[in-house]
Parts: C-alpha cells; sequence; structure tokens
C-alpha cells in the first residue's frame, strides 16, 4: 500500500492555506503508509535557487553551514534549519557547486529549484508534518505520500516524494517490476538514481525525458510504455502537476476539481475535508490515461 | 427514523446498531450521515431494513449484506458489496474498482459508472450498472445478471462461467472464452424485470447478450440446470 495526496492551486487565495489543506489530507492517508511520510511544496521563488538538504546530525551538520558554504561558493547563501532539513537560497549558477559540497559534507540533498521545496522523514504522516511545520506553509501546489515500505528499506531517502531534477518530483503508490533495467539505461544517460528503491527509478525516467523536450504530458505518457509493474504516479514540475495509472489499476486513485483547485486522494477519505467538496467534479482516473495541469 | 451521524459516531457503533436489527424490527429506517469516505459502512447486515447512506464511501460499503437495502447517495470505493448475498444496494454516483465482487445474490444498482472488475467471480448476484464499466468486469464470473446501460472496457467476461452479461453500448473487447451470443425471449424477460427494478430507461431489445463459449472449463450440458 500508500497513500498519496495533492493539491494544484488554480487561484491565489487559497495559496495561504496549502501546508494546511495538504497536511490534514497526508494524516488522513497514515493507515494506507505509516513508515514514512513527506511532502514537496512549491512556495514563493526566492529570487534563486533553493536547496533542501537533510542530516541526521543536524545540530553538529548545520552549524556554521552558512559561512562554510559561502566560502565555497564566493557568494552569498542563506541558511533555514527546519528541524532534520535546511533549506539554503543560493545564487543561480551554484547548484552544482553547492551540491559538490553537500556531498562532502556528508548532506543528503532532498531537491532543489526556484520553488520546490522537500521535507520527509520515517515516522508517522503526523508527526512528520509536525516536525518541519508543514501546516504554516503556503505555496501554489504540493504533493505529499504516506509510505508503507514494499521495495527497498525504510529510511529517509527510501520516502516520497523522489527529487531527481529541479523543481520536479513523483510519488508513487505501487511497485516497478523492471526498475534495475530502466536503471542500468537511466545510468547511462546520465540519470543515475542514487538509491536502489524502484520509485527514484521513474523520477529519474520522468527528469531525462523533460530533459530530452518532452512535456509533462508527453513524459508521463512515456512511463507506460517504458516502465511495467503496478503504479500510481503524481508528478509536480514548477508550474505543473500531473497523474498517470498503469493500464491495470489496481493502486486507486480519486481526484476532484473545482474552480479553485485540483486535488487527488488515494481515497476519498483524503479529499472529504476540502472546500466546496460537495459540488466538486470527482472521478476516479481512467486506467494509461495522463492527465495534467499547468499554468 | 432512526439517524446516525458519523462526524461523532464511530463505524463500529454504526454497524453494531444495524447489524443488531432483527427481522421483526420495528426500527426499519435509518439514515447514515457524513460518512465522508469511511470504509466498510452497513457490512454485514441481516435484517430487511433501508439504510440510506448521504454522501460518499470508501472501502467495501454494504460488504455481505443480507436482506437490507442500502442507498449511497454519493459514490462508493472499492468493493462496494462484496459478497452479497441477498437485498438491495443502489449507488446513486459511480463505483470503485470490483463492485458487487463475488456476490451470491441481490441487486446492485449502479447509477453512475463502475471501473475495473465490476462482478469479478459473481456468483448469482445481479448488477446494473446505468453507465460504463472498466476492463476485467465479470472476469471469471459464474452466474447471475450483469447489465450494461453504456459501454465495457477490455476484456469483458475473461474467463466466464455461466454468469448473463448485457450490454447496450460498445464492448472494447471480449476477455477469453466470452462471445456474444443469441439474444432470446426468455433473456430479454430477464432483462425487461431488472431493468425495471433498477429504474433503468432502457428497452431490452437495444442490449446484446455475452457468454461463456464453454470451451475453457469443464462443462457438460447435462448439468446446465445446476447453474
Amino acid at each position: 500500500m500508500c497513500g498519496i495526496v495533492g493539491l494544484f492551486l488554480k487561484k491565489e487565495d487559497l495559496r495561504p492555506r496549502l501546508g494546511e489543506m495538504l497536511t490534514d489530507m497526508l494524516i488522513t492517508m497514515t493507515d494506507r503508509g505509516p513508515d514514512s511520510a513527506g511532502i514537496a511544496i512549491y512556495g514563493d521563488e526566492a529570487g534563486g535557487l533553493k536547496m533542501t538538504v537533510q542530516s541526521e546530525t543536524p545540530e553538529t551538520a548545520f552549524a556554521g553551514l552558512d559561512t562554510a558554504l559561502e566560502a565555497a561558493l564566493g557568494a552569498r547563501v542563506t541558511v533555514k534549519v527546519i528541524d532534520t532539513h535546511a533549506v539554503l537560497t543560493l545564487p543561480e549558477g551554484t547548484e552544482a557547486a553547492a551540491r559538490a559540497f553537500m556531498a562532502e559534507k556528508g548532506l543528503r540533498v532532498m531537491g532543489a529549484g526556484a520553488a520546490m521545496e522537500i521535507f520527509k522523514e520515517t515516522g508517522l504522516p503526523k508527526d512528520v508534518a509536525a516536525r518541519f511545520g508543514i501546516r504554516s506553509m503556503g505555496g501554489s501546489h504540493g504533493i505529499g505520500h504516506t509510505r508503507m515500505a514494499t521495495e527497498s528499506a525504510v529510511t529517509t531517502l527510501g520516502a516520497h516524494p523522489f527529487s531527481t531534477g529541479d523543481d520536479q518530483c513523483l510519488v508513487h503508490n505501487g511497485s516497478l517490476s523492471n526498475h534495475n533495467q530502466m536503471r542500468r539505461i537511466l545510468t547511462e544517460k546520465g540519470f543515475a538514481p542514487l538509491t536502489q528503491n524502484d520509485t527514484e527509478v521513474a523520477a529519474c525516467y520522468i527528469s531525462s525525458r523533460l530533459a530530452e523536450g518532452a512535456n509533462l504530458g508527453e513524459a508521463l505518457e512515456g512511463t507506460l510504455e517504458d516502465l511495467d509493474g503496478f503504479f500510481t504516479f503524481v508528478v509536480g514540475t514548477k508550474n505543473g502537476f500531473g497523474v498517470v495509472r498503469d493500464p491495470i489499476a489496481c493502486k486507486p486513485a480519486v481526484m476532484a476539481e473545482t474552480d479553485d483547485y485540483v486535488a487527488f486522494g488515494s481515497e476519498y477519505r483524503a479529499l472529504a475535508n476540502l472546500p466546496g467538496i460537495d459540488t466538486a467534479r470527482v472521478w476516479e482516473p481512467e486506467p494509461a490515461t495522463v492527465y495534467f495541469w499547468e499554468r | 427514523m432512526q439517524t446516525i451521524d458519523m462526524a461523532t459516531a464511530p463505524l463500529r457503533e454504526v454497524n453494531t446498531a444495524l447489524q443488531a436489527q432483527a427481522a421483526q424490527t420495528n426500527q426499519t429506517q435509518w439514515v447514515i450521515e457524513n460518512p465522508r469516505g469511511a470504509h466498510a459502512i452497513a457490512v454485514g447486515l441481516d435484517a430487511p431494513i433501508e439504510v440510506t447512506v448521504k454522501g460518499s464511501t470508501g472501502y467495501y460499503c454494504a460488504g455481505m449484506n443480507k436482506q437490507a437495502t442500502v442507498h449511497v447517495t454519493g459514490s462508493a470505493g472499492p468493493g462496494v458489496a462484496e459478497n452479497m448475498m441477498s437485498g438491495t444496494v443502489i449507488i446513486d454516483g459511480d463505483a470503485s474498482q470490483y463492485a458487487g465482487a463475488t456476490g451470491h445474490g441481490g441487486l446492485l444498482v449502479i447509477k453512475g459508472n463502475a471501473s475495473s472488475r465490476c462482478g469479478i467471480s459473481m456468483k448469482g448476484i445481479d448488477i446494473v450498472v446505468h453507465g460504463n464499466i472498466g476492463h476485467m468486469s465479470a472476469f471469471m464470473a459464474q452466474s447471475g445478471n450483469l447489465v450494461v446501460l453504456g459501454d465495457a472496457g477490455d476484456a469483458l467476461g475473461d474467463s466466464l462461467y455461466e454468469a448473463r452479461l448485457f450490454v447496450r453500448g460498445s464492448v472494447k473487447s471480449l476477455g477469453s472464452d466470452c462471445i456474444e451470443k443469441e439474444m432470446r425471449p426468455e433473456h430479454l424477460e430477464i432483462l425487461k424485470d431488472l431493468l425495471e427494478r433498477a429504474g433503468a430507461d432502457a428497452k431490452p431489445e437495444e442490449f446484446k447478450r455475452y457468454g461463456s463459449a464453454r470451451t475453457l472449463y469443464n462443462f457438460h450440458v447435462d448439468h446446465a440446470g445446476a447453474y
């Protein structure tokens, strides 16, 4: 099992409530995935690159991180520590150097982008959401996941969402059966997954297709051809939000759309408290059919 | 009329109250408010009561139903009326996958669409879907009737036994050993009765009948009466 929630706002006025709505949806999906939880949230752009990093020893790892990183990059940075994660703001053009710095210091990069921040940890969804203060975060869209692990260990890096490209994230309910073969193909293309997790392979696949010039819809369409196994994927990009289910469609999915938002839930329960849900268009996404929205 | 509000009453309280009703109960009308997609609402009922669930339900609503009429005014999650024995279940909206799975009897009416695996392994239940059904519906269906006013998805009736399938719209593809069959007068009678009971505005003559080619299982025509 696993639980997925997602929310893509169409209007500005709900932006301050994004974190609150996503947190409630995520907690509702706890019994689908109590191992770990994570959220990718597309917030305000900081006028540079936001990089979310994680450490198991944040007290020591994040102490003096700003000055050390400024020295390494030769540029001003800001560091905002939130529990085991820190959101760094870096000047554009410094991502590669910053990633090298993090690798050297043993800090894990959860994701990077102009708007996206990622927070994920092992533990119950309510605890993970509280540790990072997700409830008070605003933004334009966000995707959350509650994990019941099947294909790899219960660790921070095995939690979803996976981000394998700037402002890109993917969550998954299911299991892939050709991920080892795809991992080799993607590694040759320069999109090597960092973990042994099957979902990260799907994230790398989407990133590789987007890098090759596909739009979000085409990249999602490609998963139906190239990935084998069970999947419901929900994908975020800087401006977009997409959903695709495999042709067998065992993994549940419900969507709702109003004038204000598009919402995704593994079950209707996750959507039941959204504003205007009683008059929303609610439907089950069709098997092997791509749905995506871009602003 | 008895009303239970699931905003305050836990699921177990709801089901305990409904399951406690005996055949001679005076409390025949029940309303469940605020289901909010909860799982296993009104399961295991065994009394001639009428339960209206005001809203949408999660997994396995009205599972194992006997005698009762359960009416969901919203949509139903996976496995609605699974293994129903008798009674009636009506869904005003859509039903998710494997609606009516393994049902032995009774009538399941879905006024919207049903998704994949509708009526999988049905064993005597009657299912009437006003809209469309998804892929692999009536897989290994053994007996009963599946009536679809809209279209059917891929692999309808794969590995079918003796259930009768009636589809008014198109069938994307037939599964293994499922074929179109002649519509005889007795089938039109069955259809007329089911459409009437399901409140469906359609004529029996508009449907095509599909059934088993009987090449995949050990069927002998001398045993036809057993089905």
